[in-house]
């Protein structure tokens, strides 16, 4: 519980499904994964390595395996390189890396190019020390070549390189020198007590300017000469696919250029963005939706309830699978006076503010994309299987994304998929610009899936848990990945399995049931824990409650007896901090809560007031554990963000269905957090000398319970389904 | 249709249907594409523009209506607005694709309220929606632009 890397399950399980995907694509031929996907690339790295490159004018340029989508991974993987190397922090720039598996694939995603399960500061902690600290060597190596001195007797600080007789040289002058020396293959690394820019506030984001003045470049904002822009027309249901249509409407509308009957639907395709969304709006379409799926969500709802209940019963292949148990299990539906409730979570939209869109060039050379990528060889994988070449061949230019949050790491590479589809038929590797508008993004589906848990917990008599009997039934993310659904889905109760709480508790029985819908689900900021992390915070506060006990203090208790010592310290710091000891401001109620998601333990403490009936959260101290702080302002900027992205989710966030079609389709219907609603949240780092845990995603799953726990103290009630404000 | 709009203080020839909004005017003709779209019903506000120095929506403004009046989008705003500034300074911005239309409207806000309290910050921008949750940062960067000497950023 209580070692960072033992939690990193989402890499791993996301590891599986690329090793299935290359297996079950038959490409494997002798030859290593890595090998695999690169196939066909020309991408070749300079005399620094993969991950670096230093040029005569003095520019330190750091190439990101991974995507900046607002995590501000750009900035730490800079800074990681920028330490070992001893580089002036004003000199260093960040370059997206092209897509090459082998050259920039992560070991824990077997392999793949990707960003996920907030890793991209775990996965390349040794990775990049080790290249700047090689190239630092080399610098020094071509130093004490060109003034014939010892390299021991060369010191570098800040971008200088020195020695004792008062030679010194910026790293320009010595970057032709250098090139020529052969990298060490184990340089010697810092030791972190002397690291001067890792851990301070200097580690700024390198992106700021760029999307300040409006010049950051995205992939609504390409223009390529000759470009087509398409649009597509989708089914309203999921399952239904193109029975006819009439396109003669759509064809009249000046700067149409196209109309194309796709696998997803129909695509028009024009010379500007507004030309392409009138055509699309003239066509009509009939759909044969035999295998559409047609229920409304709540009676989605109602099914999971009764599989849950036992009224019907779980099928016989895909049964309910424990993935915890200890005692008899007898017990946990024995005794008196057990805390019996379950609670509900809906369906989420991920509604990034730059709804999903991708560039694609096909028919003419090498497929090229170019647009937010954020699983590269994925990408690669699936358009390869498209226009039938090697996936290493398939170009990727991964701009930024106007966020992500999971949605375009898709197993399918949905939209990407349609784009490359759109742009073969108009062939020639003519550019073609898919784009999709809020209502299309909305409506496609691959939500974070509906959720139900039942739970019954009895307590000792000093009001602990004595027996946890835990259901779970949800939709399997790993459904749509080429392993297919296992029956013991990681994505769909980690943060309750692993539960502290359930180490502290004699009896446990937890199971889940993977049941199924026609609407595609997945991975939506901190997964499993946007609500394992609710239930077993709100359940904690509501035994604290029937015990007696101050929710602090309960926990405290909990945590002591198993032996969970960075929630203990995470819970001290923040409770410390927000004066848990000391009664709240006037007119506000405090509330408490603490998960670990991605190697990182929060600890949040919530201040809420009642406003109309709706909860008001003003004050937010967080304590975090995410090991050794890179950027500390990036940090608390996750922090902030992460809770308002939570909060957004627990106070207003529900995609619901009617007879199968999707009843939202904007910000008027799927209300989000907006800046009066923000609350102001305080960051508070942990000491630590263990390497860097995630920082994205932890943030997002704590505030809901926090926020619930403080309206249980302040009503007496509990919260058992989200959101909290009701459409 | 061939028509001419008036952005950033230059006189602009377009060609484009008179009910195409502003916003794709700017995106597909003037490769102007700081200005973003993210609903198409100004319900986001990420396609802030300035028309005549008041904070629209430029997703919901046919190009037929903008006539004679001054647009003035982020590309306007030169790069060393204090606002800029301020979002530079706080690393205000996370993904950054809304980050130009709350800049517009903060604009606005302190064009007309020199010295805005916290109040009268979140209602100048509550119509801008900040998926990231960078809502704290603009908050703040709006305080500390508007510590600064007033003539620089009333002027726009």
């Amino acid at each position: 519980m209580n070692k960072p890397l033992d939690t990193l399950s989402a890499p791993t399980r996301r590891s599986l499904l690329v090793g299935a995907t290359v297996v079950g694509g038959a490409l494997l031929v002798g030859c290593s994964i890595p090998d695999v996907l690169s196939a066909g690339s020309k991408f070749k790295p300079g005399a620094f390595g993969p991950f670096l490159k230093l040029t005569a004018d003095g520019t330190v340029t750091v190439v990101s395996k991974h995507i900046e989508f607002g995590q501000g991974s750009h900035a730490g993987l800079a800074a990681i390189v920028a330490e070992e190397l001893d580089a002036d922090w004003s000199k260093v720039v960040v370059e997206q890396a092209p897509a090459n598996a082998k050259l920039y694939g992560t070991p824990m995603m077997f392999g793949m190019q990707g960003t996920g399960g907030s890793s991209a500061i775990n996965s390349s902690w040794t990775l990049l020390r080790t290249a700047g600290a090689a190239a630092r060597a080399m610098l020094v190596d071509a130093a004490a070549k060109t003034w014939g001195v010892p390299a021991a007797e060369i010191t570098v600080s800040n971008g200088i390189v020195s020695h004792a007789s008062g030679k010194q040289s910026g790293f320009g002058p010595l970057v032709a020198e250098a090139a020529k020396i052969t990298p060490p293959e184990a340089p010697k690394l810092k030791d972190p007590k002397t690291f001067t820019l890792v851990g301070t506030n200097r580690v700024r984001r390198k992106d700021s300017l760029v999307k300040s003045n409006g010049s950051a470049r995205y992939t609504q904002d390409v223009t390529l000469p000759d470009m087509l822009v398409a649009m597509v027309a989708h089914a309203p249901r999921f399952g239904a696919t193109v029975k006819s249509f009439d396109d003669s409407a759509a064809k009249k509308v000046a700067g149409v250029f196209a109309v194309h009957k796709i696998a997803t639907g129909v695509a028009v395709v024009a010379n500007s963005t507004w030309a392409a969304k009138q055509g699309r709006d003239a066509l009509k379409v009939e759909w044969d939706e035999t295998k559409a799926e047609k229920r409304s969500s709540a009676q989605m709802l109602t099914a999971f309830k009764d599989l849950a209940s036992g009224k019907t019963p779980a099928p016989e292949k895909k049964g309910w699978a424990a993935f915890d148990a200890k005692g008899d299990a007898a017990t946990a539906t024995a005794g008196t006076n057990a805390l019996e409730i379950a609670y509900v979570f809906p369906f989420l939209a991920h509604a990034t503010m730059e709804p999903m869109n991708c560039v694609a060039m096909v028919g003419k050379g090498p497929t090229r994309l170019v647009f937010g990528s954020q699983f590269p060889t994925l990408d690669q994988i699936n358009t390869a299987k498209i226009t039938t070449a090697l996936p290493g061949s398939v170009d990727i230019e991964t701009l930024f994304a106007g966020g992500s949050f999971g949605r375009r790491a898709n197993f399918a590479s949905d939209y990407v998929s349609e784009c490359v589809h759109i742009a073969k038929k108009v062939g020639g590797g003519r550019p073609v610009k898919l784009v999709w508008t809020r209502e299309d993004d909305m409506r496609a589906g691959y939500f974070r899936p509906m959720v139900h848990h039942t739970l019954r917990v009895t307590t000792d008599a000093e009001g602990y848990p004595a027996t946890w009997r835990h259901r779970i039934v949800s939709q399997s993310i790993m459904k749509g990945s080429p392993a297919g659904t296992p029956k013991l889905d990681d994505s769909a109760i980690e943060g309750t399995k692993g539960s502290p709480y359930f180490k502290a508790t004699p009896v446990v029985d937890a199971q889940l049931l993977i049941a199924d819908t026609g609407v595609p689900v997945l991975w939506w900021r901190s997964v499993g824990a946007t609500h394992t992390a609710y239930v077993m915070e709100h359940t904690i506060d509501q035994l604290a409650k029937r015990a007696g006990k101050d929710p602090v203090a309960y926990r405290r208790a909990l945590y002591q007896k198993a032996d969970a010592k960075r929630h203990l310290a995470v819970l001290n710091l923040a409770a410390e901090k927000a004066g848990w000891a000391s009664p709240a401001p006037a007119g506000w109620t405090r509330g408490v809560a603490v998960h670990e998601s991605f190697g990182s333990v929060v600890a949040q403490v919530a201040e809420v007031k009642m406003v109309d009936g709706q909860p008001k959260v003003g004050r937010v101290v967080t304590a975090i554990d995410c090991g050794t702080a890179i950027s500390p302002d990036q940090i608390a900027a996750q922090m902030e963000g992460g809770t308002c992205y939570g909060l957004s989710a627990a106070m207003y966030g529900a995609i619901t269905l009617t007879d199968g079609v999707v009843d939202q389709g904007n910000f008027d219907t799927y209300r989000v957090l907006r800046n009066s609603e923000a609350p102001t949240v305080e960051t508070h780092i942990l000491p630590s000398a263990n390497p860097p845990t995630g920082v994205g995603e932890p943030g997002t799953p704590v505030i809901g319970p926090a926020v619930a726990n403080a309206i249980l103290a302040l009503t007496g009630q509990p919260t058992l389904s989200q959101p909290f404000v009701k459409a | 249709m061939a028509t001419t709009v008036d952005v950033n203080g230059r006189a602009l020839s377009v060609n484009a249907a008179p009910d195409t909004p502003l916003l794709w005017v700017l995106r597909d003709e003037l490769g102007m594409t700081g200005t973003k779209y993210g609903c198409g019903i100004a319900q986001c506000g990420a396609c802030t523009v300035l028309i005549d120095g008041q904070a629209m929506r430029s997703c919901q403004m046919p190009v037929s209506a903008v006539g004679a009046a001054k647009v003035t989008t982020i590309e306007g705003l030169g790069g060393t607005h204090p606002l800029q500034e301020a979002w530079v300074k706080l690393d205000v911005p996370q993904c950054g694709y809304c980050q130009s239309g709350q800049i517009m409207s903060a604009v606005a806000l302190l064009a007309a309220n020199a010295k805005p309290d916290d109040a009268a910050i979140t209602a100048a921008m509550d119509g801008n929606i900040c998926r990231c949750g960078a809502y704290q940062r603009i908050r703040a960067a709006i305080k500390d632009a508007a510590a600064a000497p007033v003539a620089t950023h009333a002027k726009v």
